[in-house]
């Protein structure tokens, strides 16, 4: 795994690709759900949060909250694994059974240096740049809904999310470590279950659920640890 | 060599021949496929040695392991070509990872080996886009890009038609000989054998149990070999004309 590449400008080439199959492809998706979702937890804290002596801000405030330590680095690793560590264990399970891996074995490839290690570099390095646009779609969507229902004024929301603006440099490093922890447990648990498939489609299958599984398991025992580990 | 408590290859020694079509025959089950796994080293056999002109190929370093493989040409059963490549790619995959070539210089000795295969027009097209025949033809160019010493070919007409399994057959033959390589051909196929069967050894059991050519296969008196070969009813009926 860790050996040196057979030839350096293939392996570049397979990061990018990677990079742009993990994450780019995956923005979609995770720009669709976080605005949604920043919307949607405007207007329940709107709504909830209706007491007079409390500053319209406030929904801002949790908003913002929300977003950056909970829901876009661990829900949209979530989703992530479902697309991409389902995508990744299929990818590679279906090398196995059509012994499209053993072609790379005789021909003298390290397998799991060539296809596995691009996906972890790729996912740690792409994963907090796609966070980053879960978070600022988040606000966004957040906005839409302060504007377009008008529960609380625009400004106030904006203020929210302003606030205590000295946390917030740490709230976002604590939620890109974070991402950064579940890009390798997505990709490493996936490609592990991928690559080790025998059988044929039925466990190409198998092997991919197990990946979303696993990785979602361990992504929320990572989180709770982290979250430990960083915050308390 | 054994998978748990099933021994799948028991005593099989064996020479192959440079410049000939090697084949390994035997019913399904015997132990062919595994044997040809030990040879190119994804199972390592628990004794014996496999020797790569002299030298033991299970007693090399990594490196040697590597320089070795890099001579080895592989045909798989199902073609095992890269779904996410198009034809062209896959058959310049060894050279881009394997030489110093030019892009320019690849894709004349992909194109050449393509032509040679009777592959042409087919580039830019996926596996997918291809029929099974053009997919064994497009794996051979790959298996033959960087002009290797030895060929393996894991029974390389499955699934295809008699006369597509003829011309396959005869383009290994003929390329065994054009590059003096030395091929080996798994096969459960009487067809093959008797097409291109220069050297055989037929597995039984676990152990090589026979060992002649593609005209004395249908002489032999050897009851295992008898039954294998003269298993299909034309062949029973040819044997009956024969007599």
């Amino acid at each position: 795994m860790f050996t040196k590449p057979e030839k350096l400008s293939v392996y570049w080439t397979r990061l990018m690709e990677e990079m742009l199959q993990l994450g780019v492809k995956s923005l979609g998706i995770v720009i669709l759900m976080s605005a949604f979702m920043g919307a949607v937890i405007v207007i329940q804290s709107a709504t909830a949060i209706d007491a007079a002596w409390i500053p319209d801000y406030t929904v801002g405030f949790t908003a913002k909250q929300s977003i950056i330590l909970e829901f876009s680095p661990t829900i949209m690793s979530l989703i992530l694994a479902g697309k991409v560590g389902s995508n990744i264990a299929s990818e590679l399970g279906s090398m196995r059974v059509t012994e499209q891996i053993d072609a790379l074995e005789i021909m003298g490839i390290n397998t799991k240096a060539y296809l596995i290690r691009p996906k972890i570099i790729a996912a740690v390095l792409i994963f907090p740049v796609v966070i980053i646009f879960s978070m600022a779609f988040g606000f966004g969507g957040g906005w839409m809904a302060a504007f377009g229902t008008g529960l609380i004024p625009e400004e106030q929301y904006i203020v929210g999310i302003q606030s205590f603006y000295d946390d917030n440099l740490w709230m976002i490093t604590y939620a890109l470590i974070k991402t950064t922890v579940f890009a390798f447990i997505i990709t490493s648990v996936s490609s592990y279950h991928g690559y080790y498939t025998s059988g044929g489609a039925l466990e190409v299958g198998k092997s991919s659920t197990n990946a979303v599984v696993y990785s979602s398991v361990l992504i929320l025992l990572a989180n709770l640890l982290l979250t430990q580990l960083l915050l308390i | 060599m054994s998978f748990g408590d099933t021994q799948v290859l028991h005593d099989v020694s064996f020479k192959f021949e440079r410049g000939k079509t090697n084949l390994v025959i035997g019913q399904s089950g015997s132990g062919k496929s595994v044997l040809t796994k030990c040879i190119i080293g994804l199972h390592a056999p628990e004794n014996g040695q496999i020797l790569y002109d002299g030298v033991d190929f299970s007693a090399m370093k990594k490196k040697e392991k590597k320089k070795i493989r890099t001579q080895i040409g592989m045909l798989f059963q199902a073609g095992a070509l890269f779904d996410s490549l198009s034809v062209i790619e896959n058959v310049i995959f060894p050279l881009k990872m394997f030489t110093k070539m030019s892009r320019k210089e690849m894709l004349d000795r992909a194109n050449f080996c393509l032509e040679r295969v009777d592959i042409i027009n087919k580039n830019n097209l996926f596996p997918s886009e291809i029929s099974g025949g053009m997919q064994k033809r497009v794996a051979i160019a790959r298996a033959i890009v960087m002009k290797p010493k030895y060929l393996f070919c894991d029974e390389p007409n499955s699934g295809l038609d008699p006369l597509t399994a003829i011309l396959i057959d005869n383009l290994i033959k003929e390329l065994t000989e054009e590059y003096n390589m030395t091929t080996v051909v798994i096969t459960h196929d009487m067809n093959s054998v008797l097409e291109i069967g220069e050297n055989i050894m037929f597995i039984y059991n676990g152990n090589n149990h026979w060992v002649g050519d593609k005209d004395s296969i249908i002489t032999t008196s050897n009851k295992e070999v008898n039954d294998f070969v003269y298993s299909s009813k034309f062949l029973k009926l040819f044997k009956e004309k024969m007599n």
